[in-house]
């Protein structure tokens, strides 16, 4: 079998840095940095998610086929969140009677 | 060596034959392959599923930024960082799992570790159904009839917020943490025959996608509360104390 099999060291240091991580999140939400609490706040979350996905979901030893399963989702999830907000992002510009 | 497919044909029993391996495939490798990429397309599609409501919450968000700060605010960040220690190590042993599984360790080593990510889910959602029993004392259950929140938050919610806005946040809270409670709930219903059959000593380093695709649902469950943690736990952590 070519069951690529993860060392325990590398779960661990994963592990440590996402409790690190969340630490890291909740320090940074006490300290104002207006819109940048949200910035920061993502990408703390989006480091703690390839975490898991490469290493947890041994994405990073999987073949390309996954590769593209992880990536289109990732694309599929953008229309939705993209794609919707030109909507909403744009309905303001024709007053407040269109607005529902 | 003879493919499964083959050796049936040729009338006899493959020799590589695995118990767990079912007719339609060659060998283990293919069946695992298969099973692995189902598992992906699976969550993509779960992706999508939430991804529905993280699009609410990110709308509404946008309409109404002061009074999610203020509700979030009333969530308490305590609790919920807590909540993600004990699901980032449930992840790590449903991690240890499979490590278990793939280095042939004793059943009994499996099984420790499976039965350490169910105490540690059953933590977690204890502490849910705590903090949802609190949200219901202080009237915050965001229905007809039940939402009515107590004085002492209602003088805290700000002059430009209107109690809908307020019951919005609370509504979309209910619904991520609920649908995500859910999908824990509906793992510890998952895991369960699968600790019994590693219990029974069925998984190996040959055959053990069970366990693996176990543990990618739970891995998944754990990233989506790693974004739904900071966007309604910490949201309105520098807003001010309640």
């Amino acid at each position: 079998m070519s069951v690529h099999i993860v060392p325990r060291k590398i779960y661990f240091s994963v592990f440590a840095a996402l409790l690190v991580l969340t630490g890291t999140t909740v320090f940074a939400a006490t300290i104002p940095f207006g819109r940048m609490n949200d910035v920061v706040a993502m990408t703390i979350a989006v480091t703690k998610m390839m975490l898991v996905l490469l290493f947890f979901m041994h994405v990073r030893y999987s073949s390309r086929l996954i590769w593209v399963i992880v990536a289109s989702m990732f694309f599929w999830l953008l229309i939705l969140l993209l794609l919707t907000l030109t909507d909403y992002s744009s309905r303001s510009w024709f007053g407040p009677t269109v607005i529902t | 060596m003879a493919t499964n497919a083959e050796a049936i044909e040729q009338g006899h029993a493959p020799e590589s034959a695995h118990t767990a391996l079912a007719h339609q495939f060659d060998n283990l490798e293919q069946q695992r392959e298969a099973g692995t990429l189902g598992m992906w397309v699976f969550i993509a599609q779960e992706v999508m599923f939430f991804g529905g409501l993280f699009l609410a919450y990110l709308i509404y968000r946008m309409k109404y930024p002061d009074a999610f700060m203020a509700a979030s605010n009333h969530l308490n960040w305590t609790i919920g960082t807590f909540n993600t220690a004990v699901l980032i190590t449930s992840s790590l042993t449903m991690a240890l799992a499979v490590w278990a599984t793939q280095a042939g360790r004793a059943p009994k080593v499996q099984v420790a570790f499976m039965l350490a990510t169910v105490l540690l889910g059953l933590t977690f959602l204890s502490v849910k159904a705590y903090e949802y029993h609190e949200k219901y004392t202080d009237g915050l259950i965001p229905v007809a009839g039940w939402f009515n929140p107590n004085r002492e938050i209602l003088s805290h919610i700000p002059a430009n917020v209107t109690l809908g806005q307020y019951q919005m946040f609370f509504w979309l809270y209910f619904a991520m943490t609920g649908l995500h409670a859910l999908h824990m709930i509906v793992g510890v219903g998952i895991i369960t025959p699968i600790i019994f059959w590693a219990w029974r000593g069925r998984y190996t380093p040959e055959y053990h996608a069970p366990v693996e695709n176990f543990g990618l649902y739970w891995h998944f469950v754990d990233i989506i509360w790693i974004f739904l943690f900071p966007l309604l736990y910490l949201l309105g952590a520098h807003f001010g104390k309640h």
